[in-house]
């Protein structure tokens, strides 16, 4: 554990000198900033600056619900998001997909995503199934 | 959960935060604490759920009426999007034929065999990060957010239910999703018994092509089809002497 | 006996950093073989819906297994209070703390998520003897940790009793815990029995020991430092009470199984008609890992040749992996029974025996753990002062007499010292 650790302190250093030397970088312009497309209808389910920071705690809490609990169809579920925020993705030979809406964040932040391993990024027109 | 983030010194985050915890606490009646899940009401607009141990759900198959037909695997399939890529040993199955052979009498007998959705589940036992689980309402299964591949519910599992996803899933189900490096098992189409619909092997049994040999409902309710089949003649249970008590039971074998 | 001096290996020739780079390439070879498997998926190696563990399992296990057994020598002198394995200790414990990383090591480069190590750490089931396990090898490495520490601080040495007791307790516990991933198994024939725990820990010894005199016997060679017979006697003889002990609890083990009709299956399996596995268990655990080392060990003419020991300690441990191999993928490869009395078929390979080839990049995982393992111990004789700078019998055994020297190999001395002066120096 105590090598664990040190590992994890190490890293920590590594990354706070990277953010140091970075962060300026970034702010004089040189990294894009993200431009979202709008969304599908006149609003998120939550504010947007609430969604920015907080959805993947959103996401979190949801999965639990829905996996133990059964409660499906409630307001932060994964599915939804992708039914709003889908758009023509190269990636997928054109298919409406997700990935592009998130991507683009999560890359200008290099946050990797665990979700598109097991859940399918593609909205329900592109995804064929019997049932809903 | 929102708490565990470290306070930001901006303002804005700070008002943002205080928003969101005060909104959740209302919503949950209830302090947030690190680590503690939020035990919240269902929202209003949440279609299904929270399920309870009112019910367990179940399937009767009467192997009587089971022959060498496969609907019942080809709807799983289907449904739940587990094809093979041609690799038999490391394929997915989470329902499969099975054909018994006496060997005394001779005689042979076809039934359908799965994830027997025990109450003591072995599976559960065994997992080191409480992936396996039973939900309330009987149906076991495979948190994947949690599952770290590690595979010892499948040494654990008496039915040999569960398979391991060997390789890069793509084009899954929205409502199925599947990964590589966890493991996963029939789920008694949970989407589909959330929402008040029958499992897909049930039902593609009980269709123009299948034999109606499955019942499934709620083994709870005595007047239920399933209770009320299963209390009309013996019916088996897969290993019953380990003493599971699964909730998928059989008559005729 | 006298108080013997430590000291780090000098460390500088090319010898030395030529073993070192054999074992970083092991390591690296592990991990090019844990990132090939993670890449692909699991389905490019042997392993199957069948073969679950397969194996990077095997060595995973033997490694975990051989882990606490390596610390037994340090046991010896803390917790049985015989103080001519003092000299020993720390190395004894160093090499525990090694295999153990090793094997770890392996069992979570396996993992279909080993970027959930975290979820491992933070998330348990207390029912599982695997969320035990967890606790019980990252707490081997603290107590086994702060052993070390207690015994090469000689400010610390005064704790060194009880928390080699402790250590002791510890370690017995987590080979129960290893036994115990097998032994509750009920579902399967192969497994399921009390009898595995113990069997574990017997085995732990056995292979402990036989690890641990290699490396005595290799690096007080190569490093030219005095190592006398004494020493070497005495870990011949635990060798062989343990390979006894071993073979022991393997009979009383089939024995039970073979009273049981239901479990005659299995039994029919592993000691008849099983195939690979069938000669691996009497070929090579039973007699080239069991039998032959035993009448190495015990024949007076081999008995006292060091590479004859070194013989017998090396197919004790080729004996011990195919014991693992056996015990873990033959366990596997015997079908579930879940219809008594009938026949079964399916798609899913039901009533058949699985198959399984070890793919190279398993292999290569495995042998990274035990290079893992090895770099450890190679580093640290390096960095700290693990070895005693003598092993001579003038310095371990205080009856030495130059004269009478060869005759005393086979004589038992193994009684405690009886001079509390002895013990204070």
């Amino acid at each position: 554990m105590t090598g664990a650790g040190r590992f994890i302190l190490a890293i920590a250093a590594v990354a706070a000198v990277w953010a140091a030397v970075a962060a300026p970088a970034a702010a004089e312009g040189r990294v894009p900033l993200p431009v979202l497309a709008a969304g599908k209808g006149d609003k998120c389910v939550e504010p947007t600056d609430i969604m920015r920071r907080y959805h993947m705690e959103y996401l979190k809490h949801q999965r639990d619900e829905t996996v133990h609990g059964g409660i499906r169809g409630a307001k932060h579920s994964l599915v939804d998001c992708i039914e709003c925020h889908a758009v023509p993705d190269t990636a997928a030979n054109g298919v409406r997909t997700i990935r592009p809406f998130c991507d683009q964040c999560h890359e200008y932040a290099a946050v990797t995503m665990d979700c598109f391993g097991c859940h399918t990024p593609k909205a329900a027109d592109a995804t064929e199934g019997p049932t809903q | 959960m929102t708490e565990t983030r470290e306070p930001r010194s901006h303002d804005a985050v700070d008002r943002v935060r205080r928003r969101v915890l005060a909104a959740a606490a209302t919503f949950a009646g209830a302090a947030l604490a690190p680590g503690v899940r939020l035990i919240s009401p269902a929202p209003a607009e949440a279609a299904t759920g929270p399920v309870t141990d009112k019910v367990r759900w179940g399937i009767l198959i009467d192997t009587n009426r089971c022959d060498d037909c496969d609907v019942c695997v080809e709807a799983c399939k289907t449904e739940n999007g587990w094809h093979g890529h041609g690799r038999p040993r490391t394929d997915p199955q989470w329902i499969r034929k099975v054909t018994l052979h006496d060997r005394q009498t001779g005689a042979t007998h076809d039934l359908p065999l799965m994830c027997v959705h025990c109450q003591y589940p072995p599976c559960e036992d065994v997992c080191p990060t409480g992936a396996s689980f039973r939900r309330a309402d009987g149906i076991v299964l495979v948190d994947k957010h949690t599952c770290i591949g590690c595979r010892y519910c499948m040494m654990a599992c008496p039915y040999k239910a569960r398979s391991f996803v060997h390789e890069d899933v793509t084009d899954q189900k929205s409502y199925m999703p599947r990964g590589k490096g966890t493991v996963e098992s029939c789920t008694m189409c949970v989407h589909r018994v959330d929402s008040g619909r029958i499992p897909a092997c049930v039902e593609a049994c009980g269709g123009t092509d299948g034999k109606g040999a499955m019942v499934f409902g709620d083994l709870n309710d005595p007047e239920s089809d399933i209770s009320r089949e299963a209390g009309r003649h013996m019916v088996t249970r897969i290993r019953a002497d380990l003493g599971l008590d699964p909730g998928v039971l059989y008559r005729g074998i | 006996m006298r108080e013997i001096p430590f000291s780090p290996l000098p460390g500088r020739s090319a010898e030395y950093y030529t073993l070192l780079g054999w074992f970083a390439l092991m390591v690296a070879g592990g991990l090019g073989g844990a990132w090939y498997m993670e890449h692909h998926g699991h389905w490019v190696t042997g392993m199957s819906n069948e073969i679950v563990w397969g194996t990077p399992h095997v060595f995973a296990v033997f490694l975990i297994v051989a882990a606490s057994g390596a610390l037994n020598v340090a046991s010896i002198a803390s917790v049985f209070g015989r103080v001519h394995y003092k000299p020993l200790s720390p190395l004894s414990a160093l090499v525990s703390l090694a295999l153990l990383a090793g094997g770890l090591a392996v069992l979570v480069l396996d993992l279909g998520r080993p970027d959930r190590l975290i979820v491992a750490m933070t998330t348990y089931n207390f029912k599982s003897i695997f969320a035990w396990n967890i606790y019980l090898y990252t707490g081997f490495f603290v107590v086994v940790g702060i052993y070390i520490w207690m015994m090469m601080e000689w400010r610390m040495n005064k704790y060194k009793s009880p928390v080699g007791v402790f250590a002791f307790l510890w370690r017995l516990t987590l080979t129960t815990g290893t036994g115990s991933i097998f032994g509750f198994l009920v579902a399967r024939q192969a497994y399921d029995a009390a009898i595995m725990a113990p069997m574990f820990i017997i085995l732990s010894f056995t292979y402990g020991i036989a690890i641990f005199y290699l490396v005595v016997v290799s690096t007080y060679t190569w490093s030219e430092r005095p190592l006398g017979d004494f020493v070497i006697r005495r870990m011949r003889n635990m060798l062989r009470i343990f390979v006894a002990a071993g073979l022991y609890f393997v009979i009383v083990f089939n024995l039970t199984n073979l009273y049981a009709t239901e479990h005659h299956g299995v039994v029919r399996f592993i000691l008849l008609d099983g195939g690979v596995y069938t000669t691996l268990f009497w070929v090579v655990q039973v007699f080239l890992g069991g039998i032959v080392p035993l009448v190495i060990l015990f024949q007076p003419g081999l008995g006292h040749n060091r590479q004859a020991i070194g013989l017998a300690a090396a197919l004790v441990l080729v004996g011990g992996v195919c014991q693992m191999y056996v015990t873990i993928i033959g366990g596997q490869a015997y079908p579930l029974v879940l219809f008594p009395g009938m026949d079964v078929s399916s798609s899913f390979f039901d009533g058949v025996v699985a198959s399984y080839t070890p793919s190279l990049p398993e292999l290569l995982l495995g042998l990274g753990g035990i290079g893992l393992a090895l770099l450890i111990v190679t580093l640290a004789v390096k960095l700290l002062p693990f070895l005693p700078d003598s092993l001579a019998d003038a310095d371990m055994d205080r009856r030495f007499h130059p004269d009478e020297h060869a005759a005393h190999f086979d004589e038992d001395d193994e009684e405690e010292e009886p001079q509390p002066a002895t013990k204070a120096a």
